[in-house]
């Protein structure tokens, strides 16, 4: 690593997310040495040894490149996003979990007694004490404090302004390279940076027209899993044969990867251009294909989905209008409250 | 009682009959609550459940759907698309936490004012029995836009 002060300052931070995006930048291969060679890491910790006392001496505004992965699911994951917006010039919101909640998100169906349940207490699970987690203890040396739970987990938008957005769960490593090119490009003056506020790295249109499956006049008779459609037609679209794929509100940028090889797009992209909630899309698309008109016949049908939030909001909920359920708000107001 | 619950009402009429049954309820002088507030779609079929997403994150109690009769649309089919996704939609909100009586689908020919009038009414005591939805999300929602690709951007 340099410290070459010339060169610009590089950070990674993971908040609330799995670390697919720590790999998918590490995917990008001999790039790296381009990274290497052009920024100078200065703050990533699944990287590097720094504590965060190190960014909070940085001047403010000194990191050139921050890419944020992860959604807000603590107090600790707040601060952090806090801290990197103030020291860095362009904050992008890199990947599913920080553009839209992702996985992580989906727990904005539940409330936080019954996420702590599922985690502490269900049959898989060794904790004969039933062990919680305690967000403050008296210890004989003081109390001690961990980041206090958010009830609803917030995209990092939700949080702090932010430059730039980046989808994908991971984001394609050709386009993570051809971001980090674009920055030094503009730095070295050869092109102009975006507006701020754009997604970057991703297409303007869906997946399905990336996809090279044939399309029909689509009509529905039934939903079902992909594992139950025998055999497959390898050419036929998806939705078509019955399977809930997402590309119809899926933005595009991944080359339809999951179709070409038979698997249904679950819609890791995010919203495609000009699509406000992600799920609504796709309850517009799905519902308009769908082959009857008597009620019973039509929920007949619906129920070939068990897990409606799941299928339109995998990666999406907690960038979706609604954001949460009803009870995970509640719990919310509640700790506000508190 | 000046802080008593009125509720607000987003209502979806379609132009061919559910709007002008709302029409024929005015010129009749059928009274209803003014809790609602209606909207002129073409058709039912415009009916993007975003609308009903986008109202009830951003302050509205309840949602009305309106339609031509099953059979009856001016656009031949399209009132059985909005019959979907309201179908579909409900599922959804169940799934949410939403209570089903907030979102309501009623189908209402032009010759039906007082008809209406009454499906108005009803709805707007269910939704009074309920109390305020007061989904926290309102305060970013309004006005919220798509967030777009850059143009000129690395794809």
């Amino acid at each position: 690593m340099s410290t070459n002060g010339s060169k610009p300052k590089f950070a990674m931070y993971w908040a609330a997310s799995c670390g697919g995006c720590e790999i998918a930048v590490l995917n990008i291969h001999e790039k790296i040495l381009v990274l290497d060679a052009n920024y100078e890491v200065v703050f990533w910790p699944v990287a590097m040894d720094t504590k965060y006392k190190d960014v909070e001496a940085m001047p403010d505004g000194s990191i050139m490149l921050t890419l944020f992965n992860g959604g807000i699911r603590n107090s600790e994951n707040e601060e952090m996003a806090h801290l990197l917006r103030r020291k860095t010039q362009y904050l992008v919101a890199f990947g599913s979990c920080a553009c839209e909640g992702c996985i992580p998100g989906l727990a904005n169906l539940s409330t936080p007694q019954q996420i702590f349940d599922t985690a502490y207490q269900t049959v898989s699970t060794d904790n004969p004490q039933n062990v919680r987690p305690q967000f403050t203890w008296t210890a004989p040396e003081g109390d001690l404090h961990i980041p206090a739970f958010y009830p609803v987990l917030k995209t990092l938008d939700q949080v702090v302004p932010v430059d730039y957005y980046m989808p994908g769960c991971p984001p394609e490593s050709h386009q993570i390279a051809a971001v980090l090119d674009l920055i030094l490009a503009a730095r070295r003056g050869e092109t102009s940076l975006p507006p701020k506020g754009s997604v970057i790295g991703a297409g303007s249109t869906t997946v399905c027209d990336e996809c090279p499956r044939q399309r029909n006049v689509k009509t529905i008779t039934r939903f079902t899993r992909i594992q139950d459609v025998a055999p497959v037609d390898p050419d036929l679209c998806l939705l078509e044969q019955g399977v809930p794929c997402n590309g119809p509100a899926t933005r595009n940028g991944c080359g339809a990867r999951c179709p070409r090889v038979g698997a249904q797009c679950i819609g890791c992209y995010g919203p495609a251009e000009g699509v406000l909630d992600y799920g609504a899309r796709l309850m517009t698309a799905f519902a308009s294909v769908i082959d009857a008109k008597e009620p019973a016949e039509i929920e007949r049908i619906l129920d070939g989905i068990p897990d409606l939030v799941g299928q339109f909001y995998r990666f999406n909920l907690a960038g979706s209008l609604l954001r949460a359920s009803k009870a995970a708000w509640a719990a919310q107001q509640a700790q506000q409250e508190d | 009682m000046p802080d008593a619950f009125e509720p607000v009402i987003i209502g979806f009429t379609c132009n061919w009959c559910s709007y002008r049954a709302a029409d024929l309820a005015g010129t009749a002088r059928v009274k209803y609550p003014p809790n609602v507030r209606l909207i002129r779609l073409m058709c039912s079929g415009r009916l993007d459940p975003t609308f009903v997403l986008k109202a009830l994150s951003s302050g509205a109690d309840g949602v009305l759907i309106t339609g031509c009769h099953p059979g009856e649309c001016h656009y031949i089919e399209q009132n059985y698309k909005a019959l979907r996704r309201y179908l579909l939609l409900h599922r959804v909100l169940e799934q949410m936490g939403i209570e089903p009586q907030r979102v309501k689908l009623v189908w209402a020919s032009a010759a039906e004012g007082v008809r209406l009038a009454q499906e108005i009414t009803t709805m707007i005591e269910e939704v009074r029995a309920l109390g305020p939805l007061r989904w926290p999300t309102a305060a970013q929602n309004k006005g919220r836009q798509p967030v777009m690709a850059a143009q000129e951007a690395v794809r």
